[in-house]
C-alpha cells in the first residue's frame, strides 16, 4: 500500500517538475511580457498543483492534507488575480513607451 | 523517498533560478514584478518538497506565508508603478 | 549537498544583481527576491521561526517600505545619478564590506566544535514555561526583557517617523487616498486576500506556542493585510491624532510593562512569571502585543501625515 503511494508520489512530483521546466522554458523563450506572464502563471501553478498532489499521498493525517490543499487553492487564487494586475501594468507601460 | 524529494526540490529551485535570470533582466517593470510571483510559486513548491524530505512540518507554514507575502508584494509593486506613472507622466 | 550549494549560489547571485542594478525599482525587487530565497536558506538551516520572520518582515514588509521610498525618489532620479560617490568612497566602502564579511566568516568557521550553546538548558526547562516551542520560550520567558525593549523601540521609531510630517499637517492622515473603483481587479484582489491573510496571521500567532510561529510573525502578516487594505483604498488610513489609534499602539507595551512590574509582587523579580500560571500570563502579554506591533508596523510603512486632518 505504501509502495503504491510512493509510486504515485513520484509520478505526480515528476509531472510537476516537468511543468515547472516548461514554465521556465516559456519564460526564456517567449518574446514579450504578456506571453511570459502566461508561461509563468499557468505552467508554474499547474506544476505546483501536481507537486502538492504528490505530497498529498505522503501526508500524515487529514489536517496536514487539508492544509496542503488550502495552500494550493490560495496560491492559485492569489496568482490568478495578481496576474491580471501585472498584465494591466505591462499593457500600461507598453503603451506609454 | 526523502532523497527523491530533495532532488525534486533542487530541480524546482534550478527552474526558478533560470527564470529569475531572465526575468530580472527583463526590459520593463512588469517583467520584474513577475519575479515575486515566480519565487512565490516555485518557492512554495521547493519548500513543501523540502518540508517532507527533512520532516519539518513548520516549513509548511513558511510556504503559506510565502504565498501571502508574494501576493502582497506584487500588489505593492503594481501600485508603486501606477503611482510613479501618475507622478512622472 | 548539491541542493545547498545551488541555493547558496542562487542567493549570492541575486544579492550581486541587487547591488549592481541601476534602477531603484529593480533593486527593490531584487531585495525582495533575495529575502524570499533567504527564507528557504533558514528552513534548510532548521530554523523555521527565523524563516517565517524573514519571509514576512525582512522580505515582505521591508520590501513594501523600500518600494514606497523608491517611488518617492523617482522624480529625483536625474540629479541622483549626477551625484554618484567618488571612486575613493566606493573603494573604501568595498574594502569595509570585504573586511566585515571576512570577519564574520572567520567567526563562524573558527567556532569550537561543538559550538557553545544554551540550547540544552533551554529545552530542559521548557516544561516550566508551559510552552512547546523553545524559540517562543526564549522570546517570552527567558529573555522577555529583550522583547519588551524591542516593542518599545518600534514605538519610538514610529514616533520618530511621525515627527517627519510638516508642522501644518501634524495629526493628519498618512498617504494619499486613491479613488476606489468597485469593479477593479485590484479591489477584488484585496477583498479576497485581506480576510484570508488575517486568518493566516492569527493562525501563525496562535500556533507559535507549540510550533514555529509567534507574535512577531503573526503581527507582521496582520500589518501587511492592513497595509494592503489601505493601499488599495478599501480602508482609509487613520489620522495620527486619533485617540483609539494611539491607544491601540500603546496597549501592548503597557500591558507588557505592567505584568513585568507585577512580577516583583507575584514571583520576586521584574518580568518573572508565577510558575503555575506561566502560560496564561504569557498569553495575556502576547495578545495586546501582537495588536500593537501589527498597528505599529503598518503605520511605519504607510508613512507620516501628508493630508490635513479632517475636522
Amino acid at each position: 500500500m505504501s509502495f503504491a503511494l510512493d509510486v504515485l508520489t513520484i509520478l505526480a512530483v515528476l509531472t510537476g517538475a516537468f511543468f515547472f521546466l516548461a514554465g521556465t522554458v516559456g519564460l526564456l523563450r517567449f518574446p514579450d511580457s504578456l506571453s511570459r506572464l502566461h508561461a509563468l502563471t499557468k505552467a508554474d501553478n499547474l506544476g505546483l498543483g501536481f507537486v502538492i498532489l504528490g505530497l498529498l499521498f505522503q501526508a500524515e493525517g487529514l489536517f496536514a492534507a487539508l492544509k496542503l490543499v488550502g495552500i494550493w487553492l490560495f496560491a492559485l487564487l492569489a496568482g490568478a488575480t495578481v496576474a491580471q494586475l501585472i498584465a494591466r501594468t505591462a499593457r500600461m507601460s507598453g503603451s506609454t513607451m | 523517498m526523502a532523497d527523491f524529494l530533495l532532488v525534486a526540490a533542487g530541480f524546482v529551485l534550478a527552474s526558478v533560478a533560470l527564470g529569475l535570470v531572465r526575468i530580472l533582466r527583463g526590459p520593463n517593470d512588469a517583467d520584474r514584478i513577475m519575479a515575486a510571483q515566480l519565487l512565490g510559486t516555485g518557492g512554495i513548491a521547493a519548500l513543501l518538497l523540502l518540508a517532507q524530505a527533512i520532516s519539518m512540518p513548520g516549513a509548511v507554514d513558511v510556504a503559506l506565508i510565502l504565498a501571502l507575502l508574494a501576493a502582497f508584494v506584487s500588489v505593492a509593486f503594481v501600485k508603486g508603478v501606477d503611482h510613479s506613472e501618475v507622478d512622472g507622466a | 549537498m548539491a541542493f545547498d550549494i545551488g541555493l547558496a549560489t542562487l542567493v549570492l547571485g541575486v544579492a550581486a544583481w541587487t547591488i549592481a542594478a541601476r534602477d531603484t525599482f529593480a533593486a527593490v525587487i531584487g531585495f525582495v527576491a533575495f529575502g524570499l530565497l533567504l527564507a528557504l536558506v533558514w528552513v534548510r538551516l532548521a530554523a523555521p521561526d527565523v524563516a517565517l520572520a524573514e519571509a514576512a518582515l525582512g522580505s515582505g514588509l521591508t520590501g513594501g517600505l523600500l518600494l514606497r521610498a523608491s517611488s518617492r525618489l523617482a522624480p529625483t532620479k536625474g540629479p541622483a545619478v549626477i551625484e554618484k560617490p567618488s571612486a575613493i568612497m566606493r573603494l573604501a566602502a568595498s574594502v569595509l564590506c570585504t573586511l566585515m564579511s571576512a570577519a564574520l566568516a572567520a567567526i563562524v568557521l573558527l567556532l569550537p566544535e561543538p559550538a557553545p550553546t544554551l540550547a540544552p538548558q533551554a529545552a530542559a526547562n521548557l516544561a516550566a514555561t508551559g510552552l512547546g516551542n523553545p524559540v517562543t520560550a526564549v522570546l517570552m520567558a527567558y529573555r522577555a526583557i529583550d522583547t519588551l525593549l524591542e516593542v518599545v523601540v518600534l514605538l519610538l521609531a514610529l514616533a520618530g517617523m511621525w515627527s517627519l510630517a510638516p508642522d501644518h499637517l501634524w495629526g493628519g492622515l498618512p498617504g494619499r487616498r486613491d479613488p476606489v473603483d468597485r469593479d477593479d481587479v485590484l479591489t477584488f484582489d484585496a477583498q479576497l486576500l485581506v480576510p484570508i491573510g488575517i486568518l493566516v496571521g492569527i493562525h501563525i500567532f496562535w500556533v507559535g506556542s507549540v510550533a514555529p510561529g509567534g507574535e512577531f510573525q503573526g503581527a507582521t502578516i496582520l500589518a501587511a493585510m492592513w497595509i494592503l487594505a489601505m493601499m488599495t483604498g478599501l480602508v482609509d488610513a487613520p489620522a495620527v491624532s486619533w485617540r483609539w489609534l494611539r491607544l491601540a499602539l500603546v496597549v501592548g507595551p503597557a500591558v507588557f510593562l505592567a505584568i513585568g512590574l507585577a512580577g516583583f509582587a507575584l514571583a520576586g523579580a521584574f518580568l518573572a512569571y508565577p510558575e503555575s500560571h506561566a502560560k496564561l500570563v504569557i498569553l495575556t502579554i502576547e495578545v495586546p502585543v501582537t495588536l500593537s506591533i501589527a498597528a505599529t508596523l503598518a503605520l511605519l510603512v504607510v508613512g507620516p501625515a501628508e493630508r490635513a486632518p479632517q475636522l
